[in-house]
């Protein structure tokens, strides 16, 4: 199906120079053509398997790789929240926190270290069902408020969390679990990867994402159109929760060892940094925020404390410049459902019709 | 029955009365206005039936179901629907996906369905999109249904509002100040508009207007509002030369 742009779009955008425009179509033609995204999946999943099988690159690469991973899942979660819905959730880390120990827990000291490998979809998934529901218990008063005060309220949340884990002394108090055995591969990062991307994608492109979307335009009018706000917003923090819980649980597994420390507020802050960068509301910019702050921050690692400094200009300049992140409020066509576009595909079959009998 | 009942709504903000004791007995089928001077309490009424204030004192109920106490969208899905004096449409999201919103309520596939992609999902979106069109179409908005409703003209995002108001399936329409910005001409035409999606929806109307052409011109009853009291109510002949209106809405010596 050739997916073209309304002519109106083009007609907007006056001629510059040929070479630039050239690019520009180019470029266009292939983040609107919907048959890429098979074969990028397919290839994905086939580099995963072989990248750690033949060491095609050196396992400093493939711990990034994998962080990438981890950060897209976080970042995607917290856009919901932050983008979709336009509220402002800065403890993050906090449901990170949840998931990771949750199943460090259980790999460490409930299940046999041969089953481990096994089980650990089912782990990553409990850790996950675990986090959703803290998530939704932690949604139920927090959104009596808006703003401001749901920052603060979910902060809160994000020191309770870690103050609660430094004083369990059965799962380490403020040492943490060390040892957890390395379960977090590749493949299954890419595997987890793709499902959350596709998950949030889905719900977003559905009727609950719509009146998440109709809250952040306008709260009061979207109530009375009929969107029961409460519901929604309800929805989508379990949601959003449920993958940071996931994220967790793969972070544990990759760092092999967790502490209240790592899921502090700076943790919170470094997500919320990935979307903004990227751009609130949409799919393709929290991928692409997450893998351009993950591998910015490796690659500026040889200026020392000086990337710290960097990073943030970064950030102002993007303030400045692209206030609404890369890819704020917009899509690559092919991250949108089939069904979006049938919406269009009606539209567009109907205005043919129509258009014909007048021609004739 | 009365299609909508208040029965001595009163609403306090803080010690300021901004309606008090406000009684209305609609007929379905009626088209009624309320006016009134700035800060007569008519967005008030609105607000209150609509469930956006909780009344202090009193009852409204449509087809005998108490709203007091009701959250917004529960009252919408009991069929009222409004539009706001000042546009209120989600700007950045597509005119479809405006209309679409409205039809929340009504949408039956489970979170879980929508997630991945199965079950009931498919079809009604579909049922949806299709239906969404179709309403677009009727209002000759179909060709923007692509558009962010931004961009739209101001006088489209007026008829978009009622689109989207129109899509909740209401029985009972409230129009905040739909004349607000428009010349004698566009009056005109909105005074059959008005009158086409009465007869065409089978609505009933209650209006809230400044602009005494549209009130006068299609409005069977009138209330007149002043300080949160009413202070006059009849057919538009009795508003015109109620004393009491002329000395407080139009002022002394007014003219209209």
């Amino acid at each position: 199906m050739p997916t073209q742009k309304p002519p109106q779009s083009n007609a907007q955008t006056p001629r510059q120079e040929g070479k630039w425009e050239r690019w520009r179509q180019r470029w266009d033609r292939i983040a609107s053509n919907r048959r890429i995204l098979p074969v990028l999946l397919a290839a994905g999943f086939v580099l995963s398997i072989l990248i750690p099988r033949f060491n095609l690159v050196n396992p400093y690469i493939q711990l990034i790789l994998m962080y990438v991973g981890i950060n897209i899942i976080l970042c995607t979660s917290l856009n919901l929240i932050n983008g979709y819905m336009g509220e402002f959730s800065v403890g993050h880390a906090g449901f990170m926190a949840v998931g990771a120990y949750v199943s460090a827990v259980l790999t460490t000291m409930f299940i046999p270290t041969a089953l481990n490998p096994w089980l650990f979809p089912l782990i990553v998934v409990v850790a996950g069902l675990a986090t959703g529901l803290v998530g939704l218990v932690v949604a139920i008063p927090s959104f009596k408020t808006r703003g401001a005060y749901l920052a603060i309220v979910t902060l809160a949340f994000n020191m309770i969390v870690k103050s609660v884990i430094e004083n369990i002394e059965a799962i380490g108090g403020p040492r943490g679990i060390p040892g957890i055995e390395k379960l977090t591969t590749l493949p299954w990062t890419f595997f987890w990867t793709v499902l959350a991307i596709w998950v949030i994608r889905n719900f977003v492109y559905s009727n609950f994402g719509r009146g998440v979307l109709s809250i952040r335009e306008d709260e009061i009018a979207s109530d009375l159109m009929s969107v029961n706000t409460r519901q929604a917003k309800l929805l989508a923090f379990t949601i959003s929760s449920f993958f940071a819980g996931i994220a967790g649980a793969l972070f544990a597994h990759l760092l092999q060892f967790i502490s209240p420390r790592v899921f502090d507020i700076i943790k919170s802050t470094d997500v919320l940094i990935m979307v903004y960068l990227g751009g609130i509301g949409s799919i393709t910019g929290s991928i692409l925020g997450a893998t351009i702050f993950t591998v910015l921050l490796e690659v500026l690692r040889p200026l020392g404390v000086w990337r710290m400094v960097l990073m943030p200009l970064v950030l102002v300049l993007l303030m400045l410049f692209r206030p609404r992140g890369i890819m704020g409020l917009r899509e690559f066509r092919w991250l949108i459902p089939h069904y979006q576009l049938l919406a269009a595909h009606l539209w567009r079959k109907k205005k043919e019709a129509t258009d014909a009998p007048a021609a004739s | 029955m009365p299609l909508l009942q208040a029965k001595q709504v009163t609403h306090y903000f803080g010690g300021l009365c901004a309606v008090s004791d406000f009684n209305l007995d609609l007929a379905a089928g009626e088209l009624i206005g309320i006016i009134g001077p700035n800060g007569a309490g008519k967005t008030t009424i609105f607000n209150l039936i609509t469930g956006v204030y909780r009344a202090t004192r009193g009852s409204i109920s449509m087809n005998g179901v108490e709203l007091v106490g009701k959250t917004p969208n529960q009252i919408t899905q009991l069929g009222i629907a409004r539009t706001f004096q000042n546009i209120r449409l989600f700007k950045e999201l597509s005119v479809l996906d405006n209309v679409r919103i409205a039809n929340y309520s009504r949408l039956n596939y489970t979170p879980l369905e929508a997630m991945l992609h199965v079950g009931r999902y498919r079809s009604e979106e579909k049922r949806v999109a299709e239906k969404a069109l179709d309403l677009l179409s009727v209002f000759r908005l179909d060709g923007w249904a692509e558009e962010r409703a931004a961009n739209l003209p101001y006088g489209s995002q007026r008829r978009l509002e009622i689109v989207r108001a129109l899509a909740t399936g209401p029985q009972l329409l409230l129009l905040d100040e739909p004349a607000a910005g428009m010349n004698p001409n566009e009056i005109m035409q909105l005074m059959d508009f008005i009158h086409w999606i009465r007869d065409q929806f089978k609505l009933t109307i209650i209006l809230i207007e400044h602009q005494m052409r549209l009130v006068m011109g299609i409005c069977e009853r009138i209330k007149v509002l002043d300080f949160g009291a009413t202070i006059a109510e009849g057919l538009p002949e009795e508003i015109r030369n109620n004393p009491k209106v002329l000395e407080a809405y139009l002022g002394e010596g007014g003219e209209e």
